[in-house]
């Protein structure tokens, strides 16, 4: 019981630090509109894949992007509540260290979730076809797809000392990520070099991406996913319970 | 008297660095007990290992009956801590701060209003209560923060420098606070500080720890008397050759020469004062100024570390300061 309310606290407090933010809410709203709109737009005419056009392709690699972005930056963030010392304060709780484990890392998908969301939104008002079971059947996918990425973000946390190397998780995970997901190409086929498929094979983001892929797209969609849906999801669970368990001794590592 | 806190060997090393040494120390039920050191002395690095924030590299401590080591939880169960830099979340109220608080350390939903009242009502913070704590001044965080650390009925509370960096009128506010603190409830208190005025007024006993090691531990009063006797302070511009002469004819020996100020210490100092003047003129050095008091807490610490404490340390304090800073975020 008092587990549960000290998780419970935790993610509150995730969840109210985020919504109280009102300039990143802004920004990150704004990131998708430029890959959407711009970048998408620019593509498109350049050709389509398969039978639709490229906007409506890299939709869901766009919400997966700012999954990512949005789960990693928030696992970071961590290292802004050591910074701040607000940290010590969860770490001499009489709460277990795996609750303040879930409790943060729930807040944080939680927050991502909701950026999400937002997205999904977005690509609605910019006319792509979405409607309200798709967004039912998306929700839980990028709970599930989160939780894993968050739990990275708590990891590399753990391991950073200063603020100074936070840029740098931009360049060496964040973008890695994005671009082998195939959330802006596709990564299968015979005209993908292997290299770049074995590569996005290892990424649990392409998962995630395919997944959400498979649901707003459609059943008549071509060339169609990459996997069926349940192999997605099933990665996707080894994955977070592996980062979870990853995390949680990382994350509390006593020296 | 029981102990609530009793350490082994506590003993941590940084890369090599001796922070804490081989420290033996009891704490009994009800006391206020004052740990008073330089930076870098180990304070910080003690409390930590109490509060089960580090590890000891060797040695344990028992903090409430229970092991640091091997029911840290318990421990936690039983410990408020008012950390020494801020600890508060800067985007919450204060009396968000207070009820997340609260739930971590289990206290009953039911109790929680009246409890965090209660607390707000003890630091003045009512009025103040749901604003964001970015608007809050360095003092009011600092009241706040001891606030928390009351709301779970601590068994003991860690006070590590509670009123570091606070000004005058906010550190005699806080003073008040922890007096009456110990009055109301029956908790055992362990403050750290470089003051010594702070740990004179509050503490039961005091410490004196320097390089990881207690050098001197008993009451401020007990403390005060091993130096048996008054303070005299005399000001001249030949310190140096007034230090030699009273040293010959007086059997005399200057605690200390600091900015042309030569300091000694001697039993009946009122009455020695015209003989110091004598000795003085019958060697041709002019005197400015004497002056005699009882000795204070610092007459205590130089005493037994042969340094002044200091609010910056050396460079060689201000590493390892900085060692365990690191450590423990």
């Amino acid at each position: 019981m008092t587990e549960m309310r000290g998780l419970y606290t935790l993610w509150l407090r995730e969840v109210k630090r985020y919504l109280r933010d009102r300039v990143r809410i802004v920004s990150s709203f704004f990131q998708p509109v430029l890959w959407l709109v711009i970048f998408g737009t620019g593509i498109r005419f350049s050709g389509t894949i398969g039978n639709v056009t490229y906007q409506e392709y890299i939709f869901p690699g766009i919400m997966g992007q700012t999954l990512l972005f949005t789960s990693m930056f928030m696992g970071i963030s961590v290292i802004w509540d050591r910074e701040f010392g607000f940290l010590k304060e969860i770490l001499v709780a009489p709460i277990s260290r795996v609750s303040i484990f879930l409790g943060k890392m729930f807040g944080d998908s939680t927050d991502a979730l909701i950026q999400g969301v937002i997205v999904f939104a977005l690509g609605f008002l910019l006319g792509i076809p979405l409607n309200v079971v798709m967004f039912l059947e998306i929700l839980p996918i990028m709970l599930l797809t989160t939780f894993g990425l968050v739990s990275i973000g708590l990891t590399i946390a753990s391991f950073i000392e200063n603020l100074e190397s936070f840029g740098a998780i931009q360049s060496f995970v964040n973008l890695p990520l994005f671009f082998l997901s195939g959330a802006l190409f596709p990564v299968s086929g015979s005209s993908v070099p292997s290299w770049l498929q074995t590569a996005s094979n290892f990424n649990p983001l392409t998962y995630g991406v395919d997944a959400l892929r498979t649901i707003i797209l459609g059943g008549s969609w071509q060339p169609g996913p990459l996997y069926p849906l349940y192999f997605d999801l099933l990665v996707i669970c080894v994955f977070d319970v592996v980062m979870i368990i990853v995390g949680t001794l990382a994350f509390n590592r006593k020296k | 008297m029981s102990n609530t806190i009793e350490t082994f060997n506590l003993t941590k090393q940084f890369n090599g660095l001796m922070a804490v040494d081989k420290l033996n120390i009891a704490v009994e039920q009800g006391e206020v007990f004052g740990l008073l050191g330089p930076n870098g002395a180990g304070k910080t690095t003690t409390i930590s290992m109490l509060c089960t924030i580090l590890n000891p590299t060797s040695g344990t401590a028992k903090v409430n009956g229970y092991d640091i080591v091997k029911q840290a939880n318990m421990v936690r169960k039983s410990i408020g801590i008012v950390f020494q830099d801020p600890s508060v979340d800067d985007r919450l109220t204060g009396r968000e701060n207070l009820y997340m608080h609260a739930d971590l350390y289990g206290v009953p939903t039911s109790e929680q209003k009246t409890r965090v009242d209660n607390v707000l009502k003890l630091v003045e913070l009512e009025a103040r209560a749901d604003d964001i704590l970015r608007t809050y001044s360095s003092g009011m965080r600092r009241r706040l923060e001891i606030a928390r650390g009351l709301i779970h009925y601590p068994k003991v509370l860690f006070l590590d420098e509670p009123t570091i960096g606070l000004d005058p009128q906010t550190r005699e506010h806080i003073w008040t606070y922890i007096q009456e603190l110990k009055k109301a409830h029956d908790i055992t208190i362990v403050l750290t500080t470089h003051y010594m005025e702070e740990a004179d007024k509050l503490a039961d006993r005091v410490g004196i720890i320097d390089y990881g090691k207690i050098v001197a531990l008993d009451t401020p009063v007990k403390l005060k008397e091993t130096l048996e006797g008054d303070v005299i302070t005399i000001k001249t511009k030949d310190a140096q050759k007034l230090s030699e002469t009273l040293d010959k004819e007086m059997n005399l020996q200057a605690a200390r020469i600091m900015d042309g100020n030569l300091e000694l210490t001697a039993p009946k100092g009122k009455s020695l004062l015209p003989k110091i003047v004598d000795a003085a003129t019958r060697n041709n050095i002019t005197v400015d100024a004497v002056s005699v008091r009882e000795p204070s807490l610092e007459d205590v610490f130089l005493y037994y570390t042969g340094r002044e404490i200091r609010v910056e340390g050396g460079s060689e304090l201000h590493g390892m300061s900085a060692v365990q800073r690191r450590a423990i975020k």
